[in-house]
């Protein structure tokens, strides 16, 4: 057994076990960690399928930026676990045995006899100077143009969506403009000086009638 | 390695080009327009689509060309299915304008999503790889899946929505998963490909069976056939009726599209296999969409239980596996369009400011209202009924002829029992509207505008009812 396989053993195991944990945590927060744990794992399966480039995407787009940002999510919602287990627990037998039936019909399909070594010989190595990357980019400007183009697209459709869903103008939020208040002038914008008419003492008895204070608001 | 650009490629992505030129067109107008002045939006939108529409029929025409590496198709059925896809659309904007403003959703990027989801159809129409099938899929549906929750303060909508989006993306992971099977099995995207090496391995190949169970299942959800049907009516009606509209008309022509691409012209060699499977669907769909439908009060629901029983009849003409067949079903499917467009167009007729009609009662004695949209609805009704001189029954009678060619006359006859009992909740409409006295005399305050689009749409259903074969022609030529 080479470096290699024992690497590839040791990487989808990693990955096997971090997927079971996400779906098995109590704690969202650990639920996406696991997940993160996932990603890297199987970036370095990709390593090792020489996919270079692809590997290091998922690490800096996914574990980078998404998950990062997943994570703020998840910490900032306030999710009901409890609830969610009950249901979890009740549907578990079930989804279990379909879980294992699926596997099973699935490996006798996909499994060695359709996509062994011997349909499918394994590829050679590429030599130490081929560039992952550029051939990459040559293919995904040209032959696949088309595709990237559609990709922009959804991307596109992704940020109009997402901000006429969630971005609401509303009038009685409060918030600070700063050119407004670069603008204030010294004199009437900061302090009003507001005339109260003096009212008679309702008790005329002891005291005399006190001049009614000016009150001051600042804006 | 060498490659070389022919611009002269670009002239057949021109409708593409076109109507993403126009929805970044709405995107930017759309920032110095003041309240009052939202029409623009609309008027560019539609100005937009009948330029879109001439590009299409001016490009179209003439002998099947692939470009751009295989991933692009231009025949004769992407230039039909396209013309129809902006031709529904157009009518769908059209009678979308008045309800919109109305109810403060008057915005343009309700026109930019709708927009790139008729790009995200178009694209589908025209794809000749997995991976271009499989993009337009996702344009149209996370366009469709924004546009349902349009309304941000119907929690409805934001329901439907969700079920939308989850069941979408389940539907769309089999979908991918499928794809990925067939190019495992035939080491290749492009559906040139996979046809010729699924006809010379046909059955033997296990991968490939395995792939095509789950494109059944894809396309199963994108369709609404029942057993994946769950979303159709919940989605219906927790939708904005316009968006429902949209929804249920020209993302079917795209449906159709995208069973064509992928189970004829890649794997066509499988038409065994996938014949057994869609009869299944199609029997259960015809069935319980039938069923079902006449247990609803909701107009809104009955109509999405109609839709998967059409559906149904479509994949009638598909599983014939016949060019006739193709032919029937395209020809359905574009009738279906028309005649959902009509239907949830009355309905936002009758709707008004404040008040959303979803119900059957809300069509009681509009005969006395507006004996006009009485008229059309009837037409309509009768023609997804399938009542002889309406287009329905030509459709209908198209696809049952092309499955009794193929001997599956069995088919054929539970197909009649069951548009049999669907005719009931039809022709239940119609009586609401002739024979009930009105509750309600509000007057109706749609625009023009709609009131020409149902009056082309109704009467569409009765012209071509009587005279078929201009547009079976086109069909048929699309096949033969």
């Amino acid at each position: 057994m080479g470096f290699e396989k024992v690497l590839f053993y040791v990487f989808a195991g990693i990955a096997v076990i971090a997927a079971a944990m996400v779906i098995t945590r109590r704690n969202p927060v650990h639920a996406v960690l696991y997940l993160v744990l996932t990603f890297v794992t199987s970036a370095m399966l990709w390593m090792l399928l020489e996919a270079e480039f692809l590997a290091i995407v998922l690490v800096l787009v996914y574990v980078g930026a998404v998950m990062v940002l997943f994570l703020f999510v998840v910490m900032m919602l306030d999710i009901d676990v409890a609830a969610m287990r009950a249901q979890f627990v009740r549907y578990l037998p079930l989804g279990l045995l379909i879980a294992v039936i699926m596997l099973v019909e699935i490996f006798l399909v996909l499994g060695p006899d359709t996509f062994g070594l011997e349909q499918f010989a394994k590829p050679e190595a590429q030599p130490v100077d081929y560039s992952n990357t550029s051939e990459l980019g040559m293919v995904l400007y040209t032959v696949y143009m088309y595709p990237f183009e559609i990709a922009a697209v959804i991307l596109l459709v992704a940020i109009v969506a997402a901000i006429r869903l969630t971005l609401r103008r509303r009038p009685d939020t409060k918030y600070q403009d700063p050119s407004q208040q670069v603008r204030v002038r010294k004199g009437p914008d900061r302090v009003r000086v507001v005339k109260v008419a003096a009212e008679p003492r309702v008790v005329p008895a002891k005291a005399q009638a006190t001049p009614a204070p000016s009150e001051a608001e600042v804006p | 390695m060498s490659f070389t650009f022919d611009s002269a490629n670009l002239i057949l992505i021109l409708p593409e080009i076109a109507i993403l030129v126009l929805a970044c067109t709405v995107l930017v107008v759309d920032l110095y327009l003041k309240e009052e002045q939202k029409g623009i939006n609309h008027l560019i939108t539609v100005v937009g689509l009948l330029i879109a529409i001439g590009i299409t029929g001016l490009v179209g025409g003439g002998e099947r060309q692939v470009v751009f590496d295989g991933s692009y198709v231009r025949d004769a059925m992407s230039d039909v299915l396209k013309i129809l896809i902006l031709v529904v659309s157009l009518f769908a904007f059209v009678y979308a304008k008045d309800y919109l403003r109305d109810r403060n959703l008057w915005v343009g990027e309700y026109y930019v999503l709708g927009l790139c989801a008729v790009l995200g159809m178009s694209i589908m129409v025209s794809a000749n790889n997995l991976l271009v099938i499989y993009l337009g899929l996702e344009l149209l549906a996370l366009c469709l899946y924004a546009m349902v929750a349009f309304d941000r303060d119907s929690t409805a909508g934001a329901e439907a929505a969700m079920k939308y989006f989850v069941l979408g993306a389940l539907g769309s992971g089999m979908l991918l998963y499928g794809m990925s099977m067939i190019y495992g099995a035939t080491g290749s995207i492009e559906l040139a490909t996979v046809a010729r090496i699924a006809a010379e391995q046909g059955t033997q190949n296990q991968v490939l069976v395995f792939g095509l169970v789950f494109l059944v299942i894809g396309i199963g959800f994108k369709f609404g056939a029942v057993p994946f049907h769950m979303w159709v009516p919940d989605v219906y009606q927790g939708a904005p009726t316009p968006v429902a509209l949209f929804l249920s008309s020209a993302p079917k022509i795209a449906a159709f599209a995208l069973a064509i691409r992928l189970l004829v012209d890649g794997l066509g060699g499988l038409h065994p296999d996938w014949q057994g499977m869609l009869i299944i669907l199609a029997l259960l769909s015809m069935g319980l969409g039938n069923l079902i439908a006449i247990a609803q009060t909701n107009l809104k629901r009955m109509l999405a239980y109609s839709t998967i029983s059409h559906v149904g009849f479509i994949f009638l003409g598909l599983l014939a596996g016949s060019e006739q067949g193709y032919a029937a079903a395209m020809f359905y499917a574009i009738v279906y369009a028309l005649m959902a467009a009509g239907a949830f167009g009355l309905l936002l007729i009758i709707s008004r400011a404040g008040f959303d009609a979803e119900n059957l009662d809300d069509l009681k004695g509009l005969n006395q209202r507006d004996s006009w949209y009485a008229a059309m609805m009837a037409l309509i009704m009768f023609s997804m009924a399938g009542v002889p001189p309406t287009v329905g029954f030509m459709a209908k009678l198209l696809v049952l002829e092309s499955i009794v060619r193929v001997d599956l006359w069995w088919l054929a006859l539970i197909g009649v029992f069951f548009s049999i009992i669907g005719a009931f909740y039809y022709l239940r409409v119609i009586k609401l509207m002739y024979f009930d006295e009105p509750v309600t005399d509000e007057p109706l305050t749609a625009g023009p505008g709609a009131r020409v689009a149902l009056s082309v749409n109704g009467l569409a259903m009765l012209v071509l009812g009587i005279f078929p074969a201009s547009l079976l022609s086109i069909c048929q030529g699309a096949f033969f």
